[in-house]
Order: structure tokens, then sequence, then C-alpha cells
């Protein structure tokens, strides 16, 4: 583990007031889902999940097909589709936009993919001015942060950091009641929605058979940003893509469920193309541009493509004991909790923090309440595995390979093992309870990290093996 | 980089490429057609008109909205008057309210065809009145196109969305919905489901009514 991540994680663990706002947040929100998800609400909820599994992997294994119907449905609505390579050609595109348009503000509805192209940023260093329009996104932009959660990205602010952060950026008056600060975003944010060139949005789904963009959103920012400005630029990566408006039906379902608990989520806008004849209001202009960014990278491989089924509804991150435990800043990219742990090393490179995959216990509570049915724990194993061989390959971990070797050979031993087991026990103590300070010699030994975050098992008075003897001794069978 | 400075390279290139790749992480070749996809999944379940109203107004009750049947378009009216009062209200220019005798109350402002009328008066009005093209019984939901009749603004800037509904309009849900729609985009720029008031839980998860959209709804079912 690297160093800014390990101090994320110490200082999250050690912010009482944080671990509290993380545990009862993703509690709650585990609940909500529980609620709508029960056998006795939804009979079909699992059905519901093998269908849009299956939907996904028939949408990624036959993906150059669905782009090219979905490009052509867009441009037969009077739509334009721009492929980008990656969040380069993002910001050239929108850069030569702006600048045809005369535009300067930018409202953007929540988009996890403009996150990890770090767009606002881009933009921002163009002399374009990004506002994102979702609250909690925009408590993260006033602050400066990356969001938190993939669906509450202010989950680890109070409302008095809101509060500060309010009377600091807007120039208002503190105010710590959570219903007036919305009715202050409200105000500030209806300004610029109307005075905006240029309205940016994600995409939950792409629907090739309509070359619509659907987008999803409770607070109203989403039906916002692609109506009042006059150009409306959809950006999503090109696994967003399901064959037909009719596959919704499952979709829609999972996808409020999963993140909040709600059936359906407030509004859900399907969009093919810009205003048509007749129509009085909607945009005048439609882009969607499909970013690659990694993706084909990751369809190539067979197993490990599921990855790209994912829906964004984080209910992976509310079920995972790490991710409630280090909270969504600990994480080395944008995307945190068990599905960060899968993507960020097939984006970035297993090198890239190849601590990752093993910062799980494997419990897999990730995969059991995952809508699309990703297979998290076997992915992260399938990555430990290239992670190690990438290590080998680099001469790295030498010396736990070898550690372990001379365990294997010990346990093949018996009577070896035995001593071992009667000499570590006359070190370290035998006993009942927990060894919370490793002896000071291994504190400087390659396990001194290892051992700082862990408590011991005593090792036990009597071994199995002495109890063993003594039970035969005595003539009990 | 070469590629990309070639003559109208630019929007060409980046294409070719992610499609080209695309083909060769799968194994597929150009204008290979797809294999069959698994059939869609849309199950309706048998329900009668009253038992959808009853469903209809109690989910929207769950999320707060106000809910209204009327047992006559006059009545309609004379709810819609009660609650605007003295009010502004923008109305969408759907058939219905007409019929209804909405457009005529006083307060009421219709018939707008011009963008950027329609959108400084929609800003300024405490009440949107519109119609639906259908609503989902088992989540509460409003369908409305995007059309001549509806403009999406009505629904969207004022705090107060108030929706009047043919009684036939009402689909058990969104399987239903789906099945008579299956290609909604061949209707309308755009299709939009509204299930319940604007609603937000982004400052410690409480819950707030009314952020970019609407922070109250009301359904009045003819």
């Amino acid at each position: 583990m690297t160093g800014p991540q390990q101090e994320k994680i110490r200082q999250t663990l050690e912010d009482a007031n944080l671990q509290l706002a993380i545990y009862a947040a993703t509690g709650r929100l585990m609940s909500h889902r529980q609620a709508v998800v029960a056998p006795d609400v939804l009979p079909d909820y699992q059905e519901l999940r093998t269908q849009a599994n299956l939907v996904k992997q028939h949408a990624l294994e036959n993906l150059d097909h669905y782009l090219e119907q979905f490009e052509s449905q867009v441009v037969a609505r009077g739509g334009k589709v721009i492929y980008a390579r990656d969040g380069g050609e993002v910001v050239e595109f929108l850069l030569d936009l702006a600048q045809k348009k005369g535009a300067r503000l930018v409202v953007k509805s929540k988009s996890m993919t403009t996150e990890e192209i770090e767009l606002n940023e881009r933009l921002e260093h163009h002399g374009i001015e990004p506002v994102e329009t979702d609250l909690g996104e925009y408590i993260v932009q006033l602050a400066r942060e990356r969001p938190y959660h993939i669906v509450a990205p202010a989950l680890h602010k109070t409302r008095f950091d809101v509060a500060d952060l309010f009377s600091q950026k807007l120039g208002v008056e503190r105010e710590t009641e959570i219903e007036k600060q919305t009715k202050i975003a409200r105000s500030v944010l209806r300004q610029k929605f109307l005075a905006a060139d240029i309205g940016i949005s994600g995409a939950n789904f792409l629907v090739a058979d309509s070359g619509a963009v659907v987008v999803v959103t409770n607070e109203g920012n989403g039906r916002m940003t692609t109506t009042l400005p006059r150009v409306h630029v959809a950006i999503a990566g090109i696994e967003k893509v399901i064959p037909r408006a009719q596959d919704l039906a499952v979709f829609l379902k999972l996808l409020g469920r999963s993140a909040t608990g709600q059936p359906l989520t407030v509004y859900t806008s399907f969009l093919a193309g810009p205003r048509r004849e007749g129509e009085i209001d909607g945009p005048e202009e439609f882009y969607v541009v499909l970013l690659d960014n990694g993706r084909t990278r990751l369809l190539a491989d067979r197993q490990k493509r599921q990855s790209l089924y994912c829906i964004r509804c984080g209910a992976c991150l509310n079920h995972c004991p790490v991710y409630r435990k280090v909270g969504g800043h600990s994480y080395p990219w944008v995307y945190g909790g068990p599905i960060g742990a899968i993507i960020t090393p097939q984006y970035l490179g297993v090198t890239h923090d190849p601590w990752l995959p093993f910062a799980s216990s494997l419990c897999g509570a990730c995969a059991e309440v995952c809508p699309v049915k990703i297979e998290i724990p076997k992915l992260l194993l399938a990555l430990r595995s290239e992670v190690n061989q990438a290590q080998a390959r680099a001469g790295q971990g030498r010396l736990e390979r070898l550690g372990f070797r001379v365990w294997a050979w010990a346990m093949r031993h018996p009577r070896i093992y035995e001593m071992l087991g009667f000499m570590s026990s006359a070190v370290l103590g035998g006993g009942e309870g927990w060894i919370r300070r490793a002896p000071r010699l291994l504190n400087y030994g390659p396990l001194a990290a290892w051992l700082s975050q862990r408590d011991l098992p005593r090792l036990p008075a009597r071994s199995f093996r002495q109890w063993w003897r003594a039970r035969r001794k005595a003539g009990k069978n | 980089m070469v590629a990309r400075a070639q003559e109208g390279g630019e929007e060409l290139m980046p294409r070719e490429y992610i499609l080209h790749r695309t083909r060769t992480a799968l194994g597929r070749s150009i204008g290979q057609p797809p294999e069959a996809a698994p059939p869609a999944r849309i199950s309706i379940p048998e329900m009668d008109l009253e038992a959808r109203i009853a469903s209809l107004f109690a989910n929207l009750e769950k999320l707060a909205g106000k809910t209204h049947r009327a047992s006559s378009p006059a009545d309609a009216r004379a709810y819609v008057a009660g609650l605007i009062g003295e009010r502004s209200a923008v109305a969408s220019n759907a058939p219905f309210l007409r019929e209804c005798g909405i457009t005529d109350l006083p307060t009421v402002r219709s018939g707008f065809t011009n963008s950027e009328e329609l959108r400084a008066v929609s800003a300024d009005a405490e009440f949107g009145i519109t119609s639906a093209d259908y609503a989902l019984a088992d989540t509460g939901t409003l369908v409305l196109f995007s059309s001549p009749q509806e403009a999406r603004m009505v629904s969207l800037l004022p705090p107060v969305h108030i929706a009047v509904v043919p009684r036939e309009k009402i689909l058990t849900g969104l399987d239903e919905l789906l099945a008579q729609e299956p290609l909604p985009a061949g209707r309308s720029s755009s299709m939009l489901l509204i299930t319940g008031p604007s609603r937000t839980a982004d400052i410690e998860q409480i819950l707030v009514r009314g952020v970019h959209g609407p922070g109250e709804i009301h359904v009045i079912v003819v």
C-alpha cells in the first residue's frame, strides 16, 4: 500500500464521527434496499437479476453491433455521436463545441464517467465553468473533493461542514438547517441552469433500438440539464448500451431499488435526439460521446468482462465491511468499494495499486446484492493472481514465497511443526485472549506492517496434539 | 497521431479505432449479425380499473404526493381552482385540460408555443398543470411524452406540479407501458417518468423535497 492511501485509511479509522457517518449512511441504504427486494414485496427479484445479467452479457458480447445500431438511431433522429478514446478526446470535442457556441458556462448532472476523466478540472483549465447540479456533487465540487460514494457523493459531510462551505464559497449567511441549505443550493443552481449554454449529463443506459439516452435522477437536475440549455451532451462509457427500450422494464426496477430502496427513482428521462418539429422545448442540439478509456481492454478478457455489467447502483459499497470502515476516499481512484477494487486494477493496470485486490475479506456480500450478478470475489481472486504473477516477473515478493514454502514444508513434517508451536508459545506466552502487540523482534521484520493492523489469538497452553495424546493415554477413544 | 492529422480524420479515427478494438476483443467481424438476444422480460398482472386507481393513489401518497378522484371534468376544474386560488399557474396545451375548462381559470396561462416565452412564464409560475399520457399504478408514476401539447418545462420549473389524468390512462406498471410503447423514441424526443416529488437525501441522508423539480405533486384522476 502506498503512502497517501495508507494515511487516508488511518485518518478515516481514527475519526470517530466519520466512522459513525459512514456506518449510519450505508446501514440506512442497506435497510432501504432490503425493504424493497424482500421476497414478499418483489417475488421475482432473483429472476430480474438473472435477466439483467443475461441482457448485459449479450449486449457486451455483441457490443460492436449495438454501438453501430445506437449510432445510426441517434443520427436518424438528428443527433450526433462522437467516439472518444480517452478523456483528452472528450475535452477536445467539448472545447471545440463550446467555442462554436460561444459557451462559457456548463451545467452538469451527476456522472461518474466524467469524474473518471477529471472533466471539470480540465474544462476549468481552459476557461470554462462547469457546475455540478446534483446537491451532493455540488457540495464536493465546492469542497474540491472527489465523490465519496457512487450514489451519495457527500456522504462524509455533516450539515455543519456544508454550512461552512456554503458561507465561504457562496457568500451566504451560515445556515445549518438542511432544508434551508437545500433551498440555497436550489436558488443558486436555478440561475446557473437558466444561464447555461451547454448541459452535460451522463447516461444510466444507452438504448440501441431507440438511439436514446436514459438519465435517472431524484432531484430533477438531470431534467434541468437536458431541458434548459440549447445544447445537450451526454457522455457515456461504451458499455452502457442495452439492446431494447423494453429491457428497461428490468433495469429500472433493479437500479432504484438497489441504490436507494426506491421502486423507481423520481425522474427517468428517456431522451432520443434534439427537440422535434412542433415540440415546444428541449435542446436544439443533441450529442452523445461514447468513451472507451480502457473499456475495450477489459472487454478482451472473457472472465473479467463482466466488470462492465455494472450499473453504478452502489449497493456493493454499502454492504462491504471494508468500504464501511475505510470510506470512499481511501481508494486510489474515483470508483471505491468492491466494484472499484475490481475495475481500478483493470483500467489502471494491476501494478498501479497492487494491494487493492487484497483489501477484501472475500465475504461475498457484494456479489449477493449486485443487481447484475457480477462475481466480484471471483474477480478479486483472479486479480490477486495477476498481481502475484506481475510481481514474480518483476522479481518481487521472493521473501513471501520463501515464507510460504517454509510453512508448507513445516506442515508436512508434524514433529517440526509441533516443535515450532512449542517454541512460539514459549516466546509469545500461551493462554486465553489476544496478543495486541507483537514481540519487539517481529516489529522490525517483514511482518511488521501486517502485524501492525492485526491482533493474534494467544496460542493455547496445550496444543491439540498434546491434548490428543493425553486423551489416548487415558484410554478414551 | 499521424492518422489523426489526416483530412477529416478527427471524427473518423477514434470511431474506427474503438469499433475495431471492440470487434477484436470479442472475436467478431465487421457487419456480423448479433446472436439472438434473450427475449425481453415483460410481465403484466391482471388488475381492474378500480384496483389500478387504488394502487396509483396508495403509491403516490407513500411518496407524499396528493391525490384526488374527480367525478367529472367540472369537478376536476373546481378542485384545481381550489388548489391554486389567486396564485399564478401555467398549463400545458393538452386538449384534456381545455376539455376540463382548466385553461379558462383566471390565473392560468396556457397556449404557449414559443420556448423562450414558456420558459419565462414557467420560471415564475407557482403551479405547473399538465395532463399525462399514462400513469403507472404500481409505482405511482406519471408518464409524459414531449409534444406540441406537452412541454417539458411545465412539470419541471414551478414548485408545484398538478397532473390531471383521464382514468383510462392508468396502466398497471412499467411493463405494461413498455408493452404498449415498445419504441418510445418513435413518438417523441423525450419520454419522461415522474415518480413523486423531487427529492434529495444528500446531506446526512435527511430527506428534503423540492430540490430542482417540484416539491409538491397533485394527481387528479377524472
